[in-house]
Order: structure tokens, then C-alpha cells, then sequence
């Protein structure tokens, strides 16, 4: 089996790092999150040919992130799932549901 | 001047058999520019995770889809597997991947009906999905069920195929190869096919890479990539080829998936040539110690990503599922861009969007 890799990173440095990840020929594979005991980790997956990368990123109950749907334009999606389950505050996002990419009745995001 | 209008597509109409909204904005009969619109249908199933253990999970892993469901279950089962370390006995890996093949089969019939019904070709529909009903009595046979198969368990499979089902099934599969390729003659050279398909909805291989798509169709569009080649079930003692396309077009996109049948077909025949006797499960015992697992496979609308975290109980932290369908939306609404309003039903219709699984 081919394995990923994980690099932590720190939220402020994200763009730069998905900026780097574009300039070396990597696709976006996906971002997903997870509850921490005191915010989130974000994963965000890179795909080159067969290899998969995460970038990780630990960000605060309140913190602000950057989006970085201007870089890879499929983010958009992945952000706005994000934001509207979990609640993490993702600045920027290209295309913004505000909150209502899907159409739950009960309140979101679930805490 | 041309006029510009926004048009609502969808969540219902005819060719979509699950609810995407699109907001198509049209100049004249031209689109350019279309906003997605998801979420009729969230059932969140992933934070089930959170009330079901982790064997509980595997039948809600099943369910994530109806037409995929095996290769969820699989996925989601091979990468608690992995975080467990448990290794499954070879014979359980080729049932996997002759149980995957055939879902892979199905999936594909399912979609050629439905693009055929999506241009009016009724007969081409109905053969379609009259060969997809044999392949729906093999599963019903083997598994029980016609749709959810419920036979993956962690460590392995629930059931066995016996020998004289395996090879009766290689025999029922020859004759429906013979029977796909007098479909293919129509739905590869018929001028009417031809005509909605061929120069329709163009995405360039830089495209599919930079949009993130995955799949048939991403692989029409040129990029040779096929999760099976990273080496799960038993897909490294099998010989097959990475199908592609270099045109990009919808007629492409038919090309790829018609091939993809053969394929599976070739590679059914393979396993069941080398399938080894023994057991069909490894005993697992415990809780899946903390750490995490990011499975990638191949279904047939493409890559998809399972993602498990373990905390040490029975109960998991999360699971998240990255579908096909959810990856393939940002290149859709950029092939829609400059396509002529009638065409969009077809488009749409080309990434074979499951809009269940997406949603989740």
C-alpha cells in the first residue's frame, strides 16, 4: 500500500504551504476536520501522481483561517462543508455559502 | 445583444435520479456560468459514528450509497484494518476484488442506461439495464442482496463464493461480454449517440489535475490515475491496464466507461483463476488502538477517500468519506462553461453524479 505523509503545520502558514504545494504540481485531494479538545484540525490532502500529502493544521476554538480556495479552486467546497458543520471560521472562501451548503433543519454547526 | 438570464436546474428533473440544484447563467441559449447547489439530502452519517462502534459502523459505511455501497464498506473496513494491523487472509482479498469488479460492472450498466435515457435512446436504456439485471442476480446470488451486499466485516468477509458459483459466473460474465459488444457498436457508433456526445463538454488534462477531478472522468480528459494501482485487496497480483482518454469530451467519457466494463469483466476472470482456497476472515479482537488512517480506493466513479481516526475505544473519533461525486462538482461547472443549454442534462450526466453519497 502506498501510505500519506503528514507534515503539522501552522495556520499562518498555510497559504504559503498550498501556494508551494500548487508551484510543485500537487492537486487537491481533499480537507476534512476534527474536533480537538480545543478547536480543530483541519487535513488538508494533496495528491501528485500516487502520493498523498497532508498538511495539518491545528487552529483554536475562535480562530480565523485563510481559505485557500484562490489557490485551489475546488477548496471552495470542502471550506464551506467545513464552516457549516463544524463551525471553523475560514476567511475568504471564493464561492461563501455563509453557512448553508446543506440544508439541515436542525442548528449547525454541531458542537 | 445577446440577453443574459438565470435559469434553475434541477433539484428535480428528468435525468437526475438524486437532487443538485444548478443556477445556470445563460447568455442566449449559451451557459456561462453555473453555481452548484447541494445539500437536500445530508443525512450525516458521518457523526453516526459517534453513537455506532466500529463494527456497527461498517453496515452504515454500506449504506452511504446505493450503487456503490460494497466498495464504501470495503474502504472504510480496510482502514480500521490498517490501524489495527490486522492482515486478511488472501482469499478474503479476492473476494473483495471480485465483489468490487462486479459492483464496478453494474455501476456502469446503471450509468450507460441513464445517459441513454438522458438523449432519448429508450431501447439502448432498456438493453442497458437489462444486462445490468444479470449482473444484479450474480450479487443477489453470491451476497443475498441485490444493492447492499452486507458481507464485508473487519478482518475479512461475512460470506464465501463457492467454486461452481465463481466459474458459473465467469461463464454468465463471457456471454454478457459478447452481448456489450453489440451495445458498444451502438453506443460508440450510432450517428444519434454521436451527436449529443462527440465535441460536448470538453475538460482539458490540466483541468481534471488543477479542479481536482477523479475517475472515468478525469481519465478521459488524459490522466492516467487509478487508486486500484496503490495496491489494496488483491489488485497487486492482478494485471490490468490504467484506461484513458486523451479527447476530453462527453463521447470520451462514454469511451472510458465502456472499456472500464471489459475490463472489470478481464479482471473478474483473473481473480477467479487464482483465488486461493482457505479461510475468508481473520479474528479481530479489541478496540482499534488511537491513530488514523487515510484509505484510498477506486470506485466507479472514482476516488475515494476514507479517512478513520481511533481513539483506543470502541467508539471512533471521526470518520470522514471524500466521494467521487463531491470531488468531480468543480469540474463540471467548468466544462458547463460555453456549453449550449440543451446539452447540460448530459453533462451533468457524465461525471455520473451520486449526489447521495456525496451529501452523506
Amino acid at each position: 500500500m502506498i501510505e500519506g505523509e503528514n507534515i503539522k503545520i501552522e495556520s499562518g502558514d498555510l497559504v504559503s504551504k498550498a501556494l508551494q504545494m500548487k508551484t510543485d504540481g500537487y492537486r487537491l485531494v481533499q480537507i476534512s476536520s476534527v474536533r480537538t479538545q480545543t478547536g480543530y484540525e483541519l487535513a488538508y490532502s494533496f495528491g501528485k501522481e500516487y502520493d498523498l500529502v497532508n498538511l495539518r493544521v491545528e487552529v483554536e476554538e475562535d480562530a480565523e483561517i485563510m481559505s485557500i480556495s484562490h489557490i485551489f479552486e475546488p477548496a471552495f467546497l470542502y471550506e464551506n462543508e467545513i464552516v457549516d458543520l463544524f463551525g471553523v471560521k475560514i476567511n475568504l472562501i471564493s464561492v461563501d455559502f455563509k453557512g448553508k451548503l446543506y440544508r439541515i433543519s436542525t442548528e449547525t454547526p454541531f458542537k | 445583444m445577446s440577453t443574459r438570464s438565470v435559469v434553475p436546474f434541477g433539484p428535480q428533473h428528468p435525468v437526475l435520479p438524486e437532487p443538485i440544484h444548478l443556477d445556470l447563467v445563460l447568455e442566449d441559449e449559451k451557459v456561462v456560468e453555473a453555481v452548484p447547489s447541494i445539500g437536500f439530502i445530508h443525512r450525516g452519517l458521518e457523526k453516526l459514528v459517534e453513537k455506532k462502534d466500529f463494527n456497527e459502523y461498517t453496515y452504515v459505511a454500506e449504506r452511504i450509497c446505493g450503487i456503490c455501497s460494497y466498495m464504501h464498506g470495503m474502504a472504510y473496513c480496510e482502514a480500521v484494518e490498517h490501524i489495527m494491523n490486522v492482515e486478511i487472509p488472501e482469499r478474503a482479498k479476492y473476494l473483495r476484488t471480485i465483489w468490487c469488479e462486479m459492483s464496478r460492472i453494474h455501476s456502469h450498466l446503471l450509468w450507460l442506461g441513464l445517459l441513454a435515457d438522458a438523449f432519448g435512446f429508450e431501447s439502448l436504456f432498456y438493453q442497458s439495464w437489462r444486462m445490468r439485471e444479470k449482473m444484479l442476480d450474480m450479487i443477489e446470488a453470491s451476497t443475498g442482496g441485490r444493492v447492499i451486499f452486507s458481507v464485508n466485516k473487519i478482518g475479512g468477509q461475512l460470506k464465501d463464493m463457492p467454486k461452481d458459483m465463481l466459474n458459473d459466473f465467469v461463464k454468465q460474465i463471457d456471454g454478457m461480454e459478447v452481448e456489450l459488444r453489440e451495445l458498444t457498436k451502438t453506443f460508440l457508433g450510432d450517428y444519434a449517440v454521436e451527436s449529443r456526445l462527440r465535441n460536448v463538454g470538453f475538460l482539458t488534462a490540466q483541468q481534471a489535475h488543477d479542479l481536482g477531478s477523479v475517475g472515468p472522468f478525469m481519465r478521459a480528459s488524459g490522466i492516467a490515475l487509478d487508486m486500484r494501482k496503490t495496491g489494496y485487496a488483491a489488485y497487486p497480483n492482478i494485471d490490468f491496464e490504467i484506461i484513458t482518454s486523451t479527447v476530453g469530451d462527453s463521447y470520451a467519457r462514454t469511451d472510458v466507461r465502456i472499456r472500464e466494463i471489459f475490463q472489470s469483466m478481464d479482471i473478474i476472470r483473473q481473480a477467479v483463476a487464482k483465488i486461493p482456497d482457505g479461510e475468508i476472515a481473520t479474528p479481530v479482537k479489541g478496540f482499534p488502538q488511537a491513530g488514523e488512517y487515510f484509505m484510498r480506493v477506486e470506485q466507479p466513479r472514482g476516488e475515494a477517500v476514507y479517512y478513520v481516526k481511533a481513539n483506543g475505544t470502541k467508539f471512533l473519533d471521526r470518520v470522514r468519506v471524500r466521494t467521487p461525486t463531491f470531488a468531480n462538482i468543480p469540474a463540471l461547472l467548468e466544462t458547463l462553461k460555453g456549453c449550449q443549454f440543451a446539452d447540460v442534462p448530459i453533462l451533468v450526466l457524465t461525471i455520473d453524479p451520486c449526489i447521495s453519497c456525496t451529501e452523506r
